[in-house]
């Protein structure tokens, strides 16, 4: 088996009174994309800053493997329009040896047009292809995607979510995101971490999909594959999945959920 | 003949004008305008701590700046006030400190006017030096941090994912800023510091497609607002320091009506 590139250990997160991860155990291998599903207010985005060593888990270990290179594709970058900053310089800003030319990088990200426009003027889908190439620049072995499709209309995301598993065959990069569909990213994705706080549930998008706590935290639309969950509603129980042969389990994972309803 | 007096309110003017450019820049892309305020009001009690300490008023108000910039940064971790909140309490909390501790010295008068909109044309010898020495030291440490300020201007977290130090250089800027406002307090006072380093910048914006080009135009533009205020306040006695963020504020009006090419 190959190593791990990413091991988090028993990550808990407590800031001030509030817990927002709790006994987290994430590995990400070589070339291996992992998605992490779970409501607002989950623990997504820190589990990712965690991850990505911007903050320090209450206690818990982080491994990075000696070759790594993490490439970070922020969940969105807010530009003043007073500051006057084209894609070009953007790229040149990344701390890097690499040279390839900065036209083929952003060619393979399906944005090769917007090399003289100004940063500010990008629309949602160009500035995260373009987060995205400046993340490649380093070359890196492991990719961090926060939201990598938010903002971006639906045919928009399908597309980045193929070009993210592209990025996985032809860079053989692993990749490590946080996503609120699922359904979006379940071709595109090995593992499924479903996260509230804790992790509930993890493994393959089929096996995830139709678990119980997954049904619970989304809703029985999203478990039924209708992918018509409405966000906002995501706490709301679902008593009628009881039928479900977990039936015993999911009664756990309620009494957990009741408990943890966060914000 | 240019009078000595004047020409040294020139030369002064100018300094604080190629310091105020840069930094003016980066208050307006980093929106520090309120932080800027809040560092200039402190500068009375600077003052205060000048006539104290009996040392170089201009030092004085280096320190509290300094100190300021400090506190504000340690503060930015907690998570019980909205930061402007904090900035209002401290802006207004050292500026009323200030006016109440050189009230309590019997023996100092001040000319609270000059410092609170500044006294160009009383610019003497020693301000010259302080403005062109703490005004290099205040460039070339901007110089030497410019490429990761940037990158930290466009996300701090993506700056430290990709190893750039950025506690660090923040530090350093906010140490530099609190200079730049210290040496700038002589030409405009601490109530228009602000002013002199956010609209020759906001003027240049419309002009510039990098950065550095924004931040030489607003040096440019800075040093006509110097001129143009200087001769007003020559010519017609108006006061200096509101005189040259007048002129800025024309330039900054005439760069909206003019077309751009």
């Amino acid at each position: 088996m190959n190593k791990a590139l990413l091991n988090l250990n028993a990550i808990n997160l407590v800031l001030g009174e509030r817990t927002l991860l709790e006994n987290i155990n994430l590995q990400l291998n070589p070339a291996e994309i992992v998605t992490i599903v779970g409501p607002n207010g989950a623990g997504k985005t820190s589990l990712l800053r965690v991850a990505l060593g911007l903050q320090k888990p209450t206690s818990g270990t982080v491994q990075l493997a000696d070759n790594i290179t993490i490439g970070y594709v922020p969940q969105k970058i807010h530009i003043d329009p007073t500051f006057p900053m084209t894609v070009r310089r953007f790229l040149a800003l990344a701390k890097t040896t690499h040279k390839k030319p900065f036209e083929e990088l952003l060619a393979e990200v399906g944005a090769e047009h917007i090399i003289d426009a100004p940063l500010h003027t990008l629309s949602g889908g160009e500035l995260q292809r373009l987060l995205m190439a400046r993340a490649l620049i380093r070359n890196p072995n492991v990719l961090v995607l926060d939201e990598p499709v938010q903002g971006v209309d639906v045919h928009g995301q399908s597309e980045l979510y193929s070009l993210i598993s592209r990025v996985r065959t032809e860079r053989n990069c692993a990749i490590l995101m946080v996503s609120h569909d699922l359904h979006l990213v379940m071709s595109s994705t090995d593992r499924v971490l479903c996260l509230n706080q804790h992790i509930c549930c993890s493994g393959t998008p089929e096996v995830v999909v139709s678990h119980p706590a997954y049904a619970q935290l989304f809703g029985k639309h999203a478990a039924s594959h209708l992918a018509l969950y409405v966000h906002e509603k995501s706490h709301e129980h679902n008593h009628a999945l009881t039928e479900h042969d977990h039936s015993h389990q999911h009664n756990q994972f309620c009494e957990h959920l009741e408990g943890k309803k966060s914000d | 003949m240019i009078d000595d007096f004047l020409l040294r309110a020139l030369v002064g003017g100018i300094g604080v004008a190629l310091v105020a450019g840069p930094f003016g820049s980066f208050v307006v892309w980093r929106r520090l305008a309120y932080f800027g305020d809040t560092l200039s009001h402190s500068a009375l009690l600077g003052v205060a701590l000048g006539f104290i300490l009996n040392i170089n008023l201009t030092l004085g108000i280096f320190i509290i700046c300094q100190t300021l910039a400090i506190l504000l940064f340690v503060s930015q971790y907690q998570r019980q006030l909205t930061s402007d909140t904090l900035l209002g309490i401290l802006s207004h909390g050292s500026l009323s400190l200030g006016l109440v501790a050189l009230a309590y010295m019997d023996d100092v008068r001040i000319d609270l006017v000059g410092y609170l909109f500044g006294d160009i044309l009383a610019i003497s010898a020693t301000d010259l030096y302080w403005i062109y020495g703490a005004g290099g030291v205040a460039l070339l440490g901007l110089m030497w941090i410019w490429k990761p300020l940037l990158s930290i201007t466009i996300h701090e977290d993506l700056a430290r994912v990709e190893g750039l130090p950025v506690d660090r250089t923040n530090w350093l800027f906010l140490g530099l800023i609190a200079l730049t406002v210290a040496i700038m307090m002589k030409v405009v006072g601490m109530l228009l510091v602000t002013a002199l380093l956010i609209i020759p910048a906001a003027t240049a914006r419309r002009f510039a497609s990098t950065p550095e080009m924004m931040a030489i135009l607003a040096i440019v533009i800075g040093c006509f607002s110097v001129i143009g205020g200087l001769l007003g306040s020559y010519y017609y006695d108006t006061p200096s320091g509101p005189s040259i963020v007048v002129s800025g504020c024309l330039l900054f009006l005439l760069s909206i009506i003019v077309p751009r090419k």
